[in-house]
């Protein structure tokens, strides 16, 4: 394959638990130490709360309960800050990764007995060696309220 | 160019909208010169500027139209007609303008139509003999040079240029000429009034950056004082305390920037109400006050879509066509009436007409045909709460959709618009009378004083302007905390104030345990809804910024908002709107009314009550409004003593006797035992029941009256047919001399009183009181029947009466018997249930003697006694 035919995306990479996922490195914003993180009450239990970040009103978004990732959510330590309509979010992960720069081409469908919920968030899969990467799309992913709306 | 552009744009729409307004005004007052002068200026303007900047359409529509008014100016008569095409020529001016702002050039088409159209009008115009030359002369040419225009333009330019040139150097000359002589001050102050006050134009784009820094210079300032106050003594105490100052000021300085009159809002409703008269066949006067009250630009962007809305619906829906008015005997021309006045940090807007009012059965159909409420549900409701479906989502009930409302486009939005910016909209409407809406917004949404309260661990901010007053609740204090069944109350000063935990409202764990019979209470009034929010502890006030919810928190309807405070942490500002709608809009809305004398004539049947239903006696359950009840006590049986054949208790250092509802019934002698406690001044007496069943919000419709003593009658409550109590029969029975010992001095000849309040249930508890006290009781059950009875024999001292009442209020009742020289003597005694400055000032102006809360007995008794003796003594 010809150098010129690829088309190459960079992808932040983190994990949750022992799965990988990436996002476009366009759509991250940073990445940052959640801290004094005000939990509200009555939201939606995919929001972990919101917090101060220099200045703005962040909104946490529990990444692991959103996708659906069995576990507690003790090691959660950090947060993808990404922008959806001008409002702020974090994604809280467990471990960020490495920035991985991936051809599209060989970006292969979801399976088909993927999770259907996961299915509306995956871009999707990278085979990587040894471990498999999940592309999210950062929208979809954001669509909290208005897929229980729909529901 | 492009600036200059611009501000011809600007400029230009704000005349336009002055235009509009102003040909309105023309058309109702043809003779006002003065009218037709400013028009016929602004049109002139337009269209000089429009030759100068080389937008020929707009400068011919411009001179099209001044030429027709200018046929105005020589006497022609302004016929509707006429004035139609001007408005659709603005209207096109308008339209050009935009694309205008949008293309920075005119758009191409053709204005031949209206060019037509204006020019028939000038020609069908029959002219004065006077200068029928001179008229043509300006008319012709300027018909048939259309294309030659570009020649033309200097003259006109010319003739700008004269009226323009001679305003703009004067100011310039005496500004240094103040400063040079004293002398000549007085001069100078003529001519620097003339120009008038000096003002720049800024984008609000400027201005909204400026209050974004502003609001975050507040929150750093917050941060340093937060920071500060953990220092004891620190140098930066002084400087930190000016920056403060500053900050304060600044921050009210900028927000002043922002502050624009509700009349803008208001500019293009004579327009929209004229076109709709046309358009409906109707008449209808638009009636505006006080349009220079200020509110904050953003606030006043919210609220005018709303208000035309609420405008196009009372002209189409609201106000009948003329032959039905007639008919229903009102005048022909209805009346839409805005209003707009600033009440605490608030601004209260008001629209009324006078028209039909809504069609409750018609809501109610609606109401169950949308699954909104079952007709069971719907049965229990006041016919107020009914008419509260109209905020429903997709609530509308045109039956049919006009080009003017109904467009799917209803009060829901109306309503979504102003609880977005915290503001609340209540109706209030009577069958063939009117309907009226009341508006209250805050002045700013940017920043706003908030208290900072702790509840589960988290804090919390509860905007101070709802916040009414703190109390500490200590079990076995003054204020504690009791409960009827599930419900929470506190009794603050004679009235009961049901709670409710911000944990619980929360869905959060509540911090101790030991919170059920103590906690800081947060009194708060949303409308007319009072209420207790029950928190684990309460820190201090704070300016907050008002930042708005993610929109994946935005469906939480107890905040609305959140902020960052002075430490740095992001808090939720609780919502009192969606507290007390949490809480239930069952909380009665007696209060209700308040400033509006207008009470519905329906008000009785929808009025509700709090009722305090028990046993005593009987397995039927009897019933009292809590509004009398002083304080619900289980006292220990044993400590019952009996004296002189009575039952008493010790009850804070006294002896309260303990009534029974009649002789069948026993007192407990052991166990606990209940009671209600009525108080009276420094006198308090226990009734003795077997327990306490529920509190209910139900409208009082006493259907069977009772011969019994003790008994008003029989009411359905909640669905069972339930006893009400004559509190005041048990009064006398307990304090036996009471009020006849206090009053025994003036008894020579009983005064005679008459009771004048269209709800039953007061006259019948006001009168044995009354009676009790040493007087004649006359009780009538409205206004009419009182004028009637006065006018055959005006053998009364004294009046007492309700201020709300249907078809005659109160207020007006004074104004009557005022005007009459027989009546004008006579001391009337105003009754409220809501006794607000405001009112009390109405009252006074209307002729009330005195004005009392329709629960203060002991204020009623007291002023009673001293108009009596007033009487007498004259």
């Amino acid at each position: 394959m010809d150098a010129s035919d690829r088309t190459l995306n960079e992808y932040v990479t983190a994990t949750i638990g022992s799965q990988l996922f990436g996002m476009p490195i366009l759509r991250v914003q940073d990445v940052f130490v959640p801290e004094r993180v005000t939990k509200v009450p009555l939201a939606l239990p995919e929001i972990a709360g919101v917090l101060n970040l220099r200045g703005r009103i962040v909104t946490l978004i529990d990444l692991r309960r959103r996708l659906g990732i069995d576990g507690n959510a003790q090691g959660t330590t950090m947060a993808i800050g990404v922008e959806s309509r001008g409002e702020s979010y974090g994604l809280l992960i467990d471990a960020i990764g490495e920035v991985l720069k991936l051809d599209d081409a060989t970006r292969e469908p979801n399976p088909l007995n993927l999770d259907p919920m996961l299915v509306r968030m995956s871009m999707g899969i990278h085979r990587l060696d040894g471990q498999l990467l999940m592309i999210l799309d950062v929208d979809r992913v954001l669509e909290i309220g208005d897929v229980r709306a729909a529901a | 160019m492009d600036d200059l552009l611009r501000e011809f744009v600007t400029e230009t729409n704000e005349s336009l909208d002055v235009v509009d307004v102003e040909l309105v005004r023309f058309e109702q007052e043809p003779n006002n010169a003065e009218i037709l002068a400013n028009i016929f200026r602004l049109v002139h303007t337009i269209k000089g500027t429009c030759g100068f900047l080389n937008l020929p359409r707009l400068e011919t529509l411009a001179h099209a139209a001044e030429a027709l008014m200018g046929k105005f100016r020589d006497g022609a008569p302004a016929t509707s007609e006429a004035v139609t095409v001007v408005l659709a020529t603005i209207d096109r001016i308008k339209e050009i303008l935009q694309s205008l702002d949008r293309e920075q050039r005119e758009p191409d088409g053709s204005d031949d139509d209206l060019i037509a159209a204006l020019d028939g009008m000038v020609q069908r115009i029959e002219l004065p003999p006077a200068e029928p030359a001179h008229a043509v002369g300006t008319l012709t040419p300027q018909v048939l040079q259309r294309p030659l225009r570009p020649g033309e333009n200097t003259l006109d330019e010319l003739e700008r240029a004269f009226r323009e040139t001679p305003t703009d150097p004067r100011p310039a000359k005496p500004a240094p000429s103040t400063k040079s002589s004293a002398s000549e001050r007085a001069s100078a102050e003529e001519e620097s009034a003339k120009p008038g006050t000096q003002s720049i134009r800024v984008t609000v784009d400027t201005l909204e950056q400026l209050m974004t820094m502003v609001s975050e210079l507040v929150l750093t300032r917050n941060q340093l004082l937060e920071i500060v106050r953990r220092h004891e003594e620190s140098e930066f105490k002084a400087p930190l305390q000016r920056l403060s100052n500053v900050t304060a000021e600044l921050q009210e300085g900028v927000m002043k920037t922002r502050m624009q009159p509700i009349g803008n809002a208001w500019q293009k409703l004579p327009r929209i109400v004229r076109d709709l008269c046309s358009e409906l066949d109707k008449q209808i006067d638009l009636e505006m006050q006080g349009a220079d009250t200020e509110l904050d630009r953003q606030v006043l962007d919210l609220i005018k879509d709303p208000l035309t809305h609420m405008v196009r619906n009372s002209a189409d829906h609201g106000l009948e066509h003329p032959h039905e008015r007639r008919a229903a005997g009102k005048p022909e021309r209805g009346c839409i009436r805005l209003s707009a006045y600033h009440e605490g940090g608030f601004i209260v807007i008001q629209m009324s007409d006078d028209g039909r009012g809504l069609d409750t059965e018609r809501i109610k159909a609606k109401a169950i045909a949308q699954g909104l409420a079952t007709e069971a549900e719907i049965e229990k409701l006041s016919e107020a709460q009914i008419h509260k479906f109209i905020f429903a989502p997709g609530f509308s009930t045109a039956a049919k959709i006009t080009s003017v409302s109904g467009r799917g486009v209803g009060m829901d939005v109306v309503r979504n618009n102003i609880d977005q910016i915290g503001g609340t909209v209540d109706v209030k409407s009577v069958s063939g009378v009117g309907l009226s809406f009341t508006i209250k917004i805050p002045l700013t949404l940017a920043i706003i004083a908030a208290l900072i309260v702790e509840a589960g661990a988290e804090h919390f901010a509860i905007p101070q302007l709802a916040v009414v007053e703190l109390v500490r609740a200590r079990a076995g204090g003054d204020h504690r905390i009791e409960r009827i069944r599930d419900s929470a109350v506190l009794r603050l000063r004679d009235k009961l104030l049901p709670l409710a935990w911000l944990t619980d409202l929360l869905g959060m764990e509540s911090a101790g345990e030991d919170n059920a019979e103590s906690g800081y209470v947060v009194v708060i009034q949303v409308g007319s809804q009072m209420f207790g929010l029950v928190v684990d502890g309460v820190f201090h006030t704070e300016e907050i910024v008002v930042k708005p919810m993610s929109s994946k928190l935005r469906h939480i309807p107890m905040f609305s908002g959140n902020t960052i405070l002075g430490d740095g942490s992001v808090i939720m500002i609780v919502d009192p709107n969606g507290v007390a709608q949490a809480l239930g809009s069952t909380v009665s809305s007696q209060m209700a009314a308040a400033g509006i004398a207008q009470e519905s004539a329906n008000a009785t049947a929808g009025r509700a009550s709090s009722l305090l239903v028990f046993r005593a006696g009987s397995a039927q359950p009897k019933a009292v409004p809590l509004e009398l009840i002083t304080r619900l006590e289980e006292i220990d049986a044993r400590t019952i003593e009996m004296s002189n054949g009575r039952h008493m208790v010790q009850y804070r250092g006294q002896l309260m006797p303990l009534v029974t509802l009649n002789e069948t019934m026993r007192v407990k002698a052991e166990g606990g035992q209940p009671l209600l406690v009525f108080s009276d001044g420094t006198r308090s007496m226990a009734l003795v029941i077997d327990e306490i069943v529920d509190i209910v919000d139900e409208h009082l419709d006493i259907q069977v009256a009772s011969e019994m003593p003790g008994l008003l009658g029989s009411a359905i409550v909640k669905g069972q047919a339930t006893e009400i109590i004559d509190v005041g029969h048990f009064l006398p029975i307990a304090f036996e001399d009471w009020f006849r010992r206090k009053e025994q001095a003036v008894r020579a000849a009983p005064p005679s009183v008459m009771l004048i309040d269209d709800s039953p249930f007061f006259r019948n508890m006001l009168t044995p009181v009354l009676q009790a006290a040493g007087y004649a009781v006359t009780a009538v059950g409205s206004a009419k029947a009182a004028l009637d009875l006065l006018a055959t024999e005006a053998a009364f001292d004294i009046v007492i009466t309700d201020v709300e009442m249907p078809e005659i209020d109160g207020f007006e009742l004074a104004e009557t018997l005022r005007a009459d020289p027989n009546t004008a003597g006579l001391p009337v005694i105003a009754l409220s249930s809501t006794v607000s400055a405001e009112a009390i000032e109405r009252g006074r102006r209307a002729g009330f003697h005195d004005y009392v809360a329709k629960f203060d007995r002991q204020g009623l008794i007291a002023s009673l006694k001293e108009q009596s003796d007033l009487g007498r003594a004259a």
